[in-house]
């Protein structure tokens, strides 16, 4: 690799990096919804979509497929729903059920892509595990944008995001129609899952939702923070497997995402800040010296009172 | 005097369990009522039915004479402690904060005026000193005054507290019932959901006892008694026969 990207590598570097933002900051939504294993479900159910995308428009047409993933993502994400509200199965297994369904007739319908000709060197393959280097200029535009778009949405209606995510209930209660915003975060959260399969690929999208989130609640206590710091790691993370991803030709780019996102989470876990393990360690240690040393009857009667 | 709540015939179920069944009963303004019942009575449920946040089979209920979604602003909800997860990054005064969102605006931020109301709600409940306190740090009872403050803020004219003092140290019931009764001399309205038997008298001048309907409803000293309790509880209280027998 050359330090001197080519313009067309600058502009796929530049679009992961928005990516990883928007992944970051929706993963943190996601992560208190208690939704971030739906949102893997939600990546692989979309396979069948592109593949279908791919047939209709018979070439590889971004708009089409994006909409294609859109569509099948979300009818998984029906399906989950129903079969929750109307069984007696539970969501973790609902879930389990639908990504591996979707995925298996995605993998299906690009298999015959693949034998009808000419379907092999579409590329499609690269949505499975990502290949931000197939993204041509308009690719980078749409997913820009997006993505771009996204982020907006998050910074707008921050205060109404905290408060539903808190408590839903009682946002209703003032007015916030939980319907309405259960409605935008699901289509925001399609929306950051459908742009991201061509750069990081569906088996491995939702790793860039669940780890900066995660990663960012080492270091904070503020829910702004954690957001802020979680499309930071999420942007750092794309960038750093796109770049990794262009050593060799042909290489994919979600493992790299994934391992550059977890090498952050390594970090982050052990050096938080807020609840790092060193900082977990340090602290048992003061109160473990701080107790060997005797204390007068006086003092630890004033420390039961102040406890 | 028109009654600041009306419910007729509120019937509800869970899946295929009916909880409530043809519940009736007014509320007059400046009332302080219990609402007390046994497990499973459908004490919590009645409040979220009320206020739609369960779905309802039949029946009406009217707020100062309006449907639900016409009277909210003007109705303060104080859920469960455990209805939200206390992990959640965030300090007591920004929770206390989110009682102002709707008189902030929608997609607004809130100005030195809000910062100020919250804090002086954190202060009535003698909370002023943990304003900066991860919720997740503060003690059960001390969540649960954070919870109330977030509801005074609202500044309703009726009020819906769930459970307010389960597991809650002696300090923090006699903060909270010290508010209410403010609450309720100010002419605002206030219904409690209320486990403990041996203070409905004490705290409550109103008590609506519940059984899937509404087995007693009236001035604690009249309708309180040892009959309703029997009619209410299926006589399977123990306290009873030392409190009563």
């Amino acid at each position: 690799m050359s330090l001197a990207l080519s313009h067309n590598a600058q502009w796929v570097l530049f679009s992961t990096l928005i990516l990883g933002v928007a992944a970051g900051v929706m993963g943190c939504f996601a992560y208190w919804k208690r939704q971030s294993l739906m949102s893997d479900a939600l990546s692989h159910a979309a396979l069948p979509g592109v593949i279908i995308g791919f047939m209709i428009a018979g070439s590889k047409n971004l708009p089409l497929m994006i909409g294609g993933a859109a569509a099948s993502a979300l009818l998984g994400a029906l399906l989950i729903g129903w079969i929750r509200s109307s069984s007696r199965v539970k969501e973790d297994a609902a879930m389990g059920m639908i990504l591996s369904v979707f995925f298996g007739l995605g993998i299906m319908l690009l298999t015959f892509v693949n034998r009808m000709g000419g379907g092999s060197q579409s590329g499609l393959d690269s949505f499975i595990f990502g290949q931000a280097a197939s993204m041509v200029r308009k690719d980078v535009f749409t997913m820009s944008g997006l993505a771009l778009l996204v982020v907006l949405i998050s910074i707008i209606a921050f205060k109404e995001w905290k408060l539903y995510l808190f408590d839903p209930q009682f946002a209703k209660g003032l007015g916030l129609s939980s319907r309405w915003m259960s409605s935008i975060y699901m289509t925001v959260l399609v929306l950051v899952i459908v742009i991201g399969i061509q750069a990081v690929g569906v088996i491995l999208m939702a790793a860039l939702l669940i780890i900066p989130a995660v990663s960012s609640r080492y270091w904070t206590n503020s829910f702004l923070w954690m957001v802020v710091l979680s499309g930071l790691f999420g942007g750092m993370s794309g960038m750093a497997g796109t770049l990794i991803s262009t050593f060799g030709k042909g290489w994919p780019t979600g493992p790299f995402i994934v391992i550059a996102a977890s090498t952050i989470f390594i970090v982050s876990l052990a050096f938080g800040a807020s609840k790092g393990l060193l900082v977990l360690l340090l602290q048992r240690y003061a109160q473990k010296k701080s107790l060997d040393r005797p204390m007068s009857t006086q003092r630890v009667l004033e420390r039961g009172e102040a406890g | 005097m028109m009654p600041v709540l009306s419910v007729s015939g509120l019937t509800a179920s869970y899946r295929k369990n009916k909880v409530l069944n043809d519940v009736r009963f007014d509320v007059q303004p400046g009332t302080l009522t219990s609402i007390v019942g046994p497990n499973g009575a459908g004490k919590s449920t009645l409040l979220k039915v009320m206020l739609d946040l369960h779905p309802r089979l039949s029946g009406s209920v009217r707020f100062f004479g309006k449907d639900y979604s016409k009277a909210k602003s003007r109705i303060g909800y104080v859920p469960q402690r455990g209805s939200v997860d206390w992990d959640f990054p965030t300090n007591a005064l920004d929770v206390v904060m989110m009682g102002l969102y709707g008189k902030i605006g929608w997609l607004k931020r809130p100005k030195r005026m809000h910062r100020d109301l919250a804090m002086g709600a954190l202060e009535e409940m003698g909370m002023a000193a943990f304003a900066d306190r991860q919720i997740s740090q503060l003690s059960g009872g001390q969540q649960q005054r954070v919870f109330l403050a977030r509801a005074l803020v609202q500044d309703a004219d009726l009020y819906f507290l769930d459970e307010p003092l389960a597991g809650v140290d002696a300090a923090t019931e006699r903060a909270i019932m010290d508010t209410l009764k403010v609450l309720k001399n100010k002419g605002r309205t206030v219904m409690v959901v209320h486990h403990d038997l041996q203070t409905v008298e004490d705290y409550f001048d109103q008590v609506l006892m519940l059984s899937r309907s509404v087995v007693a409803h009236g001035a604690t000293a009249e309708t309180f008694t040892r009959e309703n309790i029997f009619r209410t509880y299926g006589g399977t209280l123990r306290w009873m026969g030392e409190k009563l027998g």
